[in-house]
């Protein structure tokens, strides 16, 4: 699905690098969780597969779906089905949640030479997808994700997931901000959109998240480079000896 | 007055005012010698005369006027309308689905075949070229430009009362049934048209005004509106798309006690547009919101939108609102002169004002001057200005859920404007202006 290749990125801003030679395959249909401490370029790499500005990528590839996306505009990345799910979601004054839906979906199948979605259609797709993740008519009626409270906006990044159906879904630190039942809330909804064709990359700091949507496959990333590949086990092995444990172990 | 001995003649600034001066009454006599008020209604005849000494006596408006430094009026007060041409397409349509009163003018002249009978329940209507010999608006027409003129010059208001040609004189005196549409048609490349309209809404009455179009190639417009105690008077336009055209434009409101005033006005293109307002909140309780959204692209012509109002408290209670939007690109320059003074005795007053733009490049400017007078020592008021550029942010956001930037910035800017639009009461009618707004801006590029 997804094949990160020797990813070097820098800020543009002073050159700093940030990813040194990331290396990463994501499987079709699979969850693959990135863990590592703060500084070690998880949200960087969530941002530079979608795409914002501010990173300059001076080596390697991400191929998804024979693609190189590294190249492509944010918006032609979403539409050849990659969704970053923002750990901070970004407030809209103005624009009304339903417009802004509408106007993602309208524009991928735009993007993909599919016919526009009949308001009908989009509003029984929508009505029914935010009953799952109890979504009220008056989120969906507010202005993006203002006023909203730290669960309301996650559960929005996955209502707009579950809108969008993208193929390779980037999570990163949807747990932050999050009470256990916000977070049960959330990962059933990612859980509800696991299938054969759809991988997920999980980011996350604490391995709490894990316990609600299991991994097949857990990274530990530090300095820039994953470090350590392995089963759900390594994320216990976090929660449980932290992770100078594994990092003095690789160095 | 001699200058000081050692000081050059033109560095004097009292020489270099007296010289302006000079060069004022100058091009004023020289634009007003070839022009003589139309004649009738009878009545109005002795306004137009001492809007015509009013004129003479301040002189047509220069650059070195205190309110016209970040806006040129040459082109307004200069004799001849400079060519624009008409814009077409779906201008007309604004408003279309409204079930009102629509009085067309086409060039600034009433064209009676795609003009409704003049008759709306609960409102006596008629046209000023066209009004009988004794008639309400004698004593109004003109009533509140002169008192508006104080402590502001304005003289192109008071050179429309010496010179409209017609307009409309709307008395209600219930609520009316339907609102009355002025529709105004662009057809003649040169044309300089001259309107002034007056409204009274009698005590307790209630009615809506809409103006939608671009006039004409040069437009000076005038609405003088008299709302009586627990009378409510809304107004919303949407001034015309031509790229070349110009306005100048004055509204002048009187609110009793309980009385309700709102106006909001859209601007999309329109080489130069000066829009000023001036409402006096003359009975405890009055409400006054005026608001207003402007979208302008140096790109297709260049682009000027100035919007003066001044707003005077002189009654306790009153609630006053500004609200003025302005998107700009590729050197659009936008202008607001906001001003809230409140007389002494004016007790708890609110007074709120706030004018923003969003520009889209470095080439454009936003130039605002916030004003407040205060004369009272039990009020609320308030007032802020801002600059910004899109916000990168909300920007990649949207992007990344698959919104093509050009879309995503088209989205945001709405975004930005909904705020000003929310100052419509009527949602019919704000959707109708959302709805062509993103159009309009999806259509530019």
């Amino acid at each position: 699905m997804l094949e990160i290749t020797n990813l070097h990125a820098a800020l543009e801003e002073d050159g700093k690098p940030i990813l040194k030679g990331v290396d990463l395959t994501v499987e079709d249909g699979k969850v693959h969780a990135i863990m590592g401490p703060n500084g070690s370029g998880k949200s960087t790499l969530s941002y530079v597969l979608a795409g914002r500005d501010g990173y300059e990528v001076t080596e390697g590839t991400a191929i998804l779906g024979g693609e190189d996306v590294l190249g492509m505009e944010p918006e032609e990345r979403a539409a050849g089905g990659l969704f970053l799910a923002f750990q901070y979601p970004v407030e809209i004054p103005g624009v009304g949640n339903m417009t802004f839906l509408r106007t993602a979906v309208n524009a991928q199948r735009k993007a993909r030479g599919q016919e526009e979605m009949s308001s009908t259609d989009f509003l029984k797709l929508v009505r029914e997808k935010a009953r799952e993740l109890d979504i009220d008519a008056d989120m969906l009626k507010r202005p993006v994700n203002v006023g909203f409270s730290g669960g309301e906006k996650k559960r929005n990044e996955i209502l707009q997931m579950a809108m969008l159906e993208p193929r390779m879904c980037v999570l990163d630190e949807t747990d932050s901000g999050l009470d256990v039942d916000a977070m049960k809330l959330v990962a059933q909804g990612v859980n509800a959109l696991r299938e054969a064709g759809r991988s997920f990359l999980v980011i996350t700091h604490y391995q709490r998240l894990l316990d609600h949507i299991r991994p097949d496959v857990v990274h530990i990333m530090a300095d820039g480079r994953i470090v350590k590949t392995g089963g759900p086990e390594l994320a216990l092995e976090v929660e449980n000896n932290g992770y100078s444990d594994i990092l003095a172990e690789v160095a | 007055m001699a200058a000081n001995p050692g000081t050059p003649v033109g560095l004097n600034p009292n020489g270099r005012r007296a010289r302006n001066a000079k060069a004022k009454r100058d091009a004023t006599e020289a634009r007003l010698a070839p022009l003589s008020p139309p004649e009738g209604p009878v009545w109005a005849a002795d306004a137009r005369a001492e809007a015509l000494e009013r004129v003479r006596a301040m002189g047509l408006p220069a650059r070195s006027d205190e309110y016209w430094r970040y806006t040129d009026p040459s082109t307004l007060t200069g004799q001849g309308a400079p060519s624009a041409a008409p814009l077409g397409g779906d201008e007309g349509q604004v408003f279309g689905e409204v079930d009102a009163l629509r009085i067309v003018f086409v060039d600034g002249v009433f064209d009676p075949g795609a003009s409704g009978d003049l008759t709306v329940e609960g409102v006596e209507i008629a046209r000023l070229a066209d009004a009988a010999d004794i008639h309400w608006a004698r004593g109004l027409y003109g009533a509140l430009e002169a008192a508006g003129q104080d402590p502001v010059d304005r003289p192109l208001a008071a050179f429309n009362t010496a010179f409209a040609t017609d307009g409309v004189l709307i008395r209600a005196t219930g609520r009316a049934a339907r609102p009355i549409h002025l529709v105004y048609r662009h057809e003649d490349a040169t044309s300089d048209a001259v309107l002034h309209h007056v409204v009274r809404v009698e005590e307790g009455a209630e009615v809506t005004v809409l103006e939608t179009g671009p006039a004409a190639a040069r437009f000076n417009k005038c609405l003088e509106v008299d709302v009586a105690d627990r009378a409510a008077f809304h107004h919303v336009r949407a001034q015309g798309r031509d790229h070349d055209r110009r306005a100048a434009t004055a509204m002048f409101a009187r609110l009793g006690a309980e009385a309700t005033y709102k106006s909001f006005t859209l601007t999309v293109n329109g080489v130069l547009t000066r829009n000023e307002h001036v409402v006096e909140l003359s009975g405890d309780d009055a409400v006054a919101h005026v608001a207003g959204a402007a979208v302008g692209d140096g790109a297709t012509g260049r682009f000027h939108h100035d919007d003066t109002v001044f707003v005077t408290h002189d009654a306790e209670r009153c609630e006053s609102r500004q609200v003025f939007k302005k998107v700009l690109r590729n050197g659009a320059r936008g202008v607001f002169q906001g001003k809230i003074l409140v007389r002494e005795g004016a007790q708890k007053t609110d007074g709120y004002q706030i004018s923003q733009s969003l520009l889209l490049d470095d080439d454009s400017q936003f130039l605002a001057k916030p004003e407040l007078e205060i004369y009272a020592d039990d009020v609320v008021c308030s007032h802020g200005s801002t600059s910004g550029a899109i916000d990168g942010t909300a920007l990649f956001y949207l992007r990344s859920r698959g919104v093509p930037a050009e879309d995503a910035a088209d989205l945001l800017t709405l975004a930005f404007l909904a705020e000003a639009l929310e100052e419509i009461d009527d949602d019919a009618l704000a959707a109708d202006l959302r709805d062509r707004l993103a159009e309009w801006l999806t259509r530019r590029r």
